[in-house]
């Protein structure tokens, strides 16, 4: 039997092993559990709630796996009191874990088949193990192509590994910003002006995408306007969660609350939801 | 080497794609091959914009000069897209300057013969013409888009640090 309500509610001490800066206002920080064994393994997409003790709690998408026993990694962008308390956190101070939560991104299902990965801003973070996964099981997947958009090149997410992945061969990595100058020699534009030229076979290929809702909305337009089926096009929607678990009801969207049935989602099942404008 | 014909070449560009030979041979008429150096202008804000280009391969910046920022990027442009939309009105006149950022090569269309081509032969222009408004309205779009400042959305409001959180999803900002 699985852990009680209760129980999930409850908070492990993790220590931050590390912390590094990844743009202006977004810090990544490496977590190791303290004492006895972590939390159970997570998929990618799930979130955990991290709890900056005496400040309060926030959910945040797991950027890193600890496969091999590695640190857990979350990437966040410091937008209030709690994301703020989280990226002042020194190395050695304890931080408050519960998940992981939610669904994931169905990298299983997608394997023998395409993969799109489109990213817009922060959204790149939950998507960062899928492409680590894709990658370490390469040769289970055909075409492999990530179309990241940020507002700016100083507010491109995880630079070193983007050049990484780029500069592999089995690999169609596009890079765009809203605005630049003209250091910056990548492409400017939104993000789906690339995705017309992202190859990939539409009757046979799954896309994951995250990013501001808008953007989503419209990158997934592009897709399914190239054929892509709406039940092979996930999206992680963000929704204001508190509990984590399903009780509060802050995340309700419609029948769903995105922190249990979400926040990955087929998008045949929540095109109908997003676009109510109540909700 | 193989060489080969204008026409050819067009009926590879995305923008040219699937649209009648005959056509494609008309139009061709008034083409050149280009190629453009990494930094060479292909333009300049205020010249005369007798030219339309259909970029095979390469990339080129869309750029604005601003005296307090100096150069600001509006729009890259790679493989089969296609660059400026001057020549079509009045007065004819280039409203950005455009660089060469990587080698860049592209056909150049005279923009009086096309408009000469696309008067006499109006089946032809429509079909041209909507397949520029297909790239007018996708631009715009974008553009939009750029303006709508999405990804600034995920950022903490003026004020954040002496209020509550703003509502949080899982993204962590």
């Amino acid at each position: 039997m699985g852990p009680g309500v209760a129980e999930r509610l409850v908070p492990s001490p993790y220590a931050l092993a590390e912390i590094w800066r990844e743009t202006a206002d977004v810090w990544s920080l490496a977590l190791e559990p303290r004492g006895r064994d972590g939390l159970p393994a997570a998929a990618p997409g799930q979130f955990n709630m991290l709890y900056a003790f005496g400040v309060g709690e926030a959910p945040i998408s797991i950027s890193g796996m600890p496969e091999g026993g590695g640190p857990l990694v979350h990437t966040v962008r410091a937008v209030g009191n709690v994301t703020r308390a989280l990226c002042e956190a020194r190395p050695g101070d304890v931080l408050g874990v519960r998940g992981p939560y939610g669904s994931s991104w169905p990298v299983e299902a997608a394997r023998g088949r395409d993969v799109v990965v489109v990213a817009g801003g922060i959204g790149l973070a939950p998507l960062r193990p899928v492409l680590t996964h894709v990658i370490a099981h390469r040769d289970e997947y055909r075409r492999v192509a990530l179309v990241y958009g940020a507002r700016t090149p100083a507010d491109v997410l995880y630079r070193s590994a983007l050049e990484r992945w780029r500069s592999r061969f089995d690999l169609h990595v596009d890079v765009t910003v809203d605005s630049a100058g003209r250091g910056w020699g990548g492409n400017v534009g939104h993000v789906t002006d690339l995705l017309p030229s992202v190859p990939f076979d539409v009757a046979d290929a799954v896309a994951f995408v995250c990013g501001p809702e808008i953007m989503m909305r419209f990158a997934v337009r592009d897709l399914l306007d190239r054929g892509a089926s709406p039940a092979d096009v996930h999206v992680s929607l963000e929704r204001n969660m508190k509990c984590a678990v399903g009780l509060c009801g802050h995340c309700q969207l419609g029948a769903e609350f995105v922190c249990r049935s979400g926040p990955v989602y087929p998008y045949e099942r929540v095109s109908p939801l997003l676009g109510v404008r109540e909700l | 080497m193989e060489t080969r014909s204008l026409d050819e070449l067009l009926g590879e560009h995305n923008f040219f794609e699937g649209m009648d030979p005959r056509y494609l041979t008309f139009i061709a008429g008034c083409g050149r091959n280009v190629a453009f150096h990494p930094g060479a202008w292909i333009a300049r804000d205020g010249d005369a914009a007798d030219s339309f280009y259909a970029i095979r391969h390469g990339q080129v910046a869309i750029e604005v000069h601003s005296p307090r920022t100096g150069a600001l990027v509006i729009q890259t442009l790679g493989d089969g897209a296609v660059l400026g939309w001057s020549w079509l009105f009045p007065p004819y006149r280039w409203h950005f300057d455009v660089r060469a950022v990587e080698p860049t090569r592209a056909v150049q269309f005279d923009g009086t013969c096309l408009r000469g081509k696309c008067d006499d032969d109006p089946a032809m222009g429509y079909e041209f013409m909507k397949r520029f408004a297909r790239v007018l309205t996708r631009s715009l779009e974008a553009t939009r888009l750029q303006l709508l400042d999405v990804y600034g959305e995920e950022r903490a409001p003026a004020g954040a640090a002496a209020t509550e959180e703003r509502p949080l999803g899982p993204r962590g900002g």
